[in-house]
């Protein structure tokens, strides 16, 4: 939420029902997750796309619930320094092992 | 005795344009991104690294219990909507209604832990402790990890619910803030967990 907008509480109660839109949306890729667990993929499949349902679910979370959407610059400044570290310590050691031509 | 007031926590900072108490929070979470990054990456480590994952054969799926791992991920989501709905109840001034829902995130909670129980516990039978293989290592590793997590956000949500709410008399604006700032805490738990659950249950 913008804390300098001045509070509406019409408008407020919309975001009500934007939150139970959310949760609906997070349980039913839950349950697609799952699902998706029972076909038996193939490994870099299933990876892949259990990683992007996880990615919607988290995005919906920051989005919406922890109201990204509406964040100051400043948050999205942090964020963004805070995911380049991020994936320079999970990508680092992955690349060590790539070199033995392996990777999960 | 002059009494110390950390400036702008409720009117923002015109600096950053939010409250420092919710620029600190975040500041927070970014250090807790890089925590549970730090044993992500153990994990993938880990897991290239090894000929086989689970070390001891078969798949995630059926060594964990996928069942109550996914009740525990509706648990959670849920509590995550039960606590961005006590924030709003502060914003629209009801606070009858901030009680009803922040209860229900610290018994969702307390749900979270109890089925986490029953799955350690139904290891622990088995004699399969994190000294077992590197995949047990890892998996408790990171869910004791969240487990915390999940205690330290019910200790923060007890203290709201009940002595913190004085705040609301005085200045219910700043009482706000502070459920709002827990609701970030307690999205990003839960924001963890959607990531743990199929990394370490389904894959």
């Amino acid at each position: 939420m913008d804390a300098a907008a001045p509070f509406d509480p019409v408008e407020f109660k919309k975001h009500l029902r934007q939150y139970y839109a959310v949760f609906v949306a997070l349980a039913c890729l839950t349950a697609i997750t799952v699902g998706v667990s029972y076909l038996r993929l193939n490994r870099p499949l299933a990876i892949g796309v259990a990683l992007v349902i996880a990615s919607i679910k988290a995005s919906l979370v920051a989005a919406v619930f922890m109201h990204l959407i509406s964040e100051k610059k400043v948050i999205f400044a942090l964020l963004a320094l805070t995911v380049f570290f991020f994936l320079l310590v999970l990508l680092l050691p992955a690349m060590t092992t790539l070199e033995g031509g392996r990777i999960l | 005795m002059s009494e110390t007031v950390i400036p702008y926590m409720v009117k923002p900072n015109p600096v950053t344009g939010i409250p420092n108490g919710k620029f600190a929070i975040w500041l927070f979470l970014a250090s807790e991104v890089m925590l549970f990054g730090a044993l992500f990456s153990s994990y993938v480590l880990l897991r290239t690294g090894a000929p086989h994952w689970p070390p001891e054969g078969g798949l995630s799926s059926e060594i964990l219990n996928v069942p109550l791992a996914t009740i525990n991920t509706m648990v959670l989501i849920t509590s995550s909507i039960t606590m961005v709905l006590s924030w709003a109840s502060c914003k629209l001034g009801d606070l009858r209604k901030f009680r009803m829902w922040m209860a229900s995130t610290i018994a969702l909670s307390f749900v979270f832990l109890v089925i986490k129980y029953f799955e350690y516990h139904h290891k622990f039978e088995l004699g399969h402790y994190p000294s077992h293989d590197n995949f047990y290592a890892i998996y408790f590793t990171l869910t004791g990890l969240h487990g915390i997590h999940i205690i330290g956000g019910i200790i923060v949500n007890t203290f709201l619910l009940t002595i913190g709410t004085r705040m609301w008399k005085t200045d219910p604006e700043h009482f706000t803030n502070r459920v709002e700032n827990a609701g970030l805490y307690w999205h990003f738990v839960d924001l963890v967990w959607i990531f743990l659950f199929p990394a370490l249950y389904l894959l």
